[in-house]
């Protein structure tokens, strides 16, 4: 039974995809819709990710798209020279996955040794800065190299209707991994760390290796959610894994609950559902409001997550008193 | 492994310090502080607020490395090792204003402590491997043991932060003793506890010196714990030694008296 509790998220996602699979196959799903779930299973990826440093290791990173970028173009430009070889299929896939998630690890690695030095906002801002500085870098590569501005185009891409489904295999492969790392010795080690450092020390945890640890792992996921993301387009820029990109994933992930993996979770898929319906709904002259709704809502979610009034009002009117109300009456 | 140290009598040094100085700016907060502690021992560190306790302490553990003197532990020369490594040596220390894992239950926090002791990679514990099965079980009774040993098993599920203050001194008194240490040093153990808590604290204070075979150095104001179970005294002035020596005869000490009550 806790093994079950566990991993409910997992078996949730599993039973989700094949549901969705087994759709596709009797060719229900629309295309738009294929298309949206590869977004939220990137979100998810990209989310849980980051959620490893940001609320079990505690430090403020905002350079998670840097990760994420690193991942596109090396895992992207990897495909693009093996689909010659080795053609449009799974073995390409998973080599570009490895070295998309190599090279952002390694990247990761980098980023790891100033957060054993700088704490809270310098680290924020040094994560920021290298956000910044992939892009710039990939953004005036030569034309035959990475593409410069107009960016890394021909890249494989799977059949639209059913690439959401490796896409979700990834988030299985993240949680399974994520989770247990977490539910480990070590899990405890990096939440040590985050609550207090000096202590943990003292306890004789190797803040090093665990910090590193952390920033490691996380940045070879957001590299796959990166590989991902360019199996997904034919062409891409380095222009939208700007810092505005690294916010929206650290938006998902404090929405979702620091330290909460289902929280990150639900609120990926409802952040990316919320930003696809609003692009939707809000087109010509109304274009301009989609931020702004997108704000406010966010807003909305935050104070109803927080305040205290609605904290009691959750407190006396869940669920779970509900069906406790229902059985004691029967 | 370095030559143990033993005293005249023939009794195993544990901690020596050797002319420990530290100088902040122009500021000396240690000043030629010379501590033996025998194995076995429960050995006490006095002294007027400010006179340099807790940056003793400090100094023993590796936050702060002395600008002459050197530290040993059984022998070992440990002067200048990182906290992590001193840990691993065997001090284990607790915290003045408590420093507990404030998010992680009770027994989570034990098992932080204890996770030195039982190796288990991180490609084991992501795959499940065997070794990582069996670690957990046995942190798990190892940690429960533990609390029991304090009282604090039936609190083991709640939030380290949501115990009361007695408790939670008692939880980094575990969570110390759960790396295994050889020498536990206890910073102000009773502060902002009531009569019946620090009795309590020197119950279980007696108890696991007696039961894990440990040596114990603490700091405390409170003078009806010092007397009670101290064996040996140090006490600290304006970061020199005043006096050392029996608890009576330390705390019987005209000039002790004079640097606590005044002239």
């Amino acid at each position: 039974m806790g093994k079950f509790k566990n991993n409910i998220n997992c078996i949730a996602i599993a039973a989700f995809t094949v549901i969705f699979a087994v759709l596709s196959l009797l060719g229900v799903v629309k295309a738009s819709t294929a298309n949206l779930l590869e977004d939220i299973a990137i979100k998810i990826i990209l989310a849980v990710s980051l959620s490893l440093v940001v609320g079990f290791l505690g430090e403020l990173s905002l350079g998670h798209a840097g990760f994420m970028c690193v991942g596109a173009y090396l895992g992207g430009k990897m495909s693009v020279i093996l689909v010659e070889p080795l053609g449009n299929g799974f073995l390409t896939l998973i080599v570009s996955l490895l070295v998309g998630a190599l090279c952002a690890a390694a990247c990761g690695f980098l980023i790891g040794l100033p957060a054993l030095r700088l704490r809270g906002d310098y680290l924020a801002i040094t994560t920021l800065a290298f956000g910044e500085i992939v892009k710039t870098i990939f953004m005036n590569t030569s034309k035959e190299s990475f593409g410069g501005p107009e960016g890394l185009t021909d890249t494989p891409r799977f059949d639209k209707n059913y690439f959401y489904i490796v896409c979700f295999v990834m988030v299985l492969v993240t949680l399974f991994v994520i989770q247990n790392l977490i539910r480990s010795k070590h899990g405890r080690a990096l939440k040590a760390i985050r609550d207090n450092e000096i202590a943990a020390r003292a306890t004789g945890i190797n803040i090093t290796n665990y910090k590193l640890l952390g920033f490691v792992i996380s940045a070879a996921f957001a590299g796959i959610a990166g590989v991902l993301f360019s199996f997904t387009k034919t062409n891409f820029s380095s222009q939208m894994f700007d810092y505005n990109y690294s916010i929206e994933i650290l938006v998902i992930v404090v929405l979702g609950g620091m330290g909460s993996i289902n929280g990150s979770i639900i609120a990926a898929v409802l952040v990316t559902f919320l930003n696809r319906y609003l692009a939707n709904i809000l087109t010509g002259n109304l274009a301009v409001l989609k931020d702004l709704i997108y704000a406010l809502v966010l807003i909305a979610i935050v104070i109803y997550n927080n305040a205290p009034a609605f904290a009691d009002f959750r407190e006396k009117h869940n669920a779970r008193k509900l069906i406790e109300k229902v059985k004691g009456g029967s | 492994m370095a030559e143990k140290i033993f005293d005249a009598d023939g009794n195993e040094i544990i901690l020596k310090t050797d002319h420990l100085c530290i100088q902040f700016g122009g500021l000396k907060a240690v000043n030629d502080v010379n501590l033996e502690i025998k194995k076995g021992e429960l050995y006490g560190l006095i002294g007027p607020n400010g006179a340099g306790k807790t940056t003793v302490f400090n100094i023993l553990t590796g936050v702060y490395k002395p600008t002459s003197g050197r530290v040993y532990l059984s022998g070992e020369d440990i002067t200048g090792k990182s906290p992590m490594d001193v840990n691993k040596k065997g001090i284990a220390r607790t915290f003045q204003n408590i420093r507990l894992f404030s998010n992680l239950t009770v027994l989570e926090n034990v098992m932080v402590g204890l996770s030195n002791q039982i190796p288990c990679s991180v490609f084991e514990s992501v795959f499940r491997l065997p070794r990582h099965k069996k670690s957990e079980k046995e942190y798990t009774e190892r940690a429960h043991e533990l609390l029991k040993v304090f009282g604090l098993d039936e609190f083991a599920d709640y939030l380290a932060s949501n115990l009361p203050y007695g408790k939670q001194r008692k939880l980094e008194i575990a969570r110390a003793m759960a790396t295994n240490p050889t020498l536990l040093l206890l910073d102000e153990p009773a502060a902002g506890m009531n009569p019946n808590e620090t009795q309590e604290l020197m119950d279980d204070i007696t108890f696991i010196r007696k039961n894990f075979g440990i040596t114990i150095l603490l700091i405390e104001h409170d003078m009806k714990l010092v007397s009670g179970i101290c064996e040996k005294l140090t006490v600290l002035n304006f970061g020199t030694e005043l006096a050392k020596g029996n608890t009576s005869d330390v705390l019987a000490d005209a000039e002790v008296v004079r640097a606590y009550l005044g002239e």
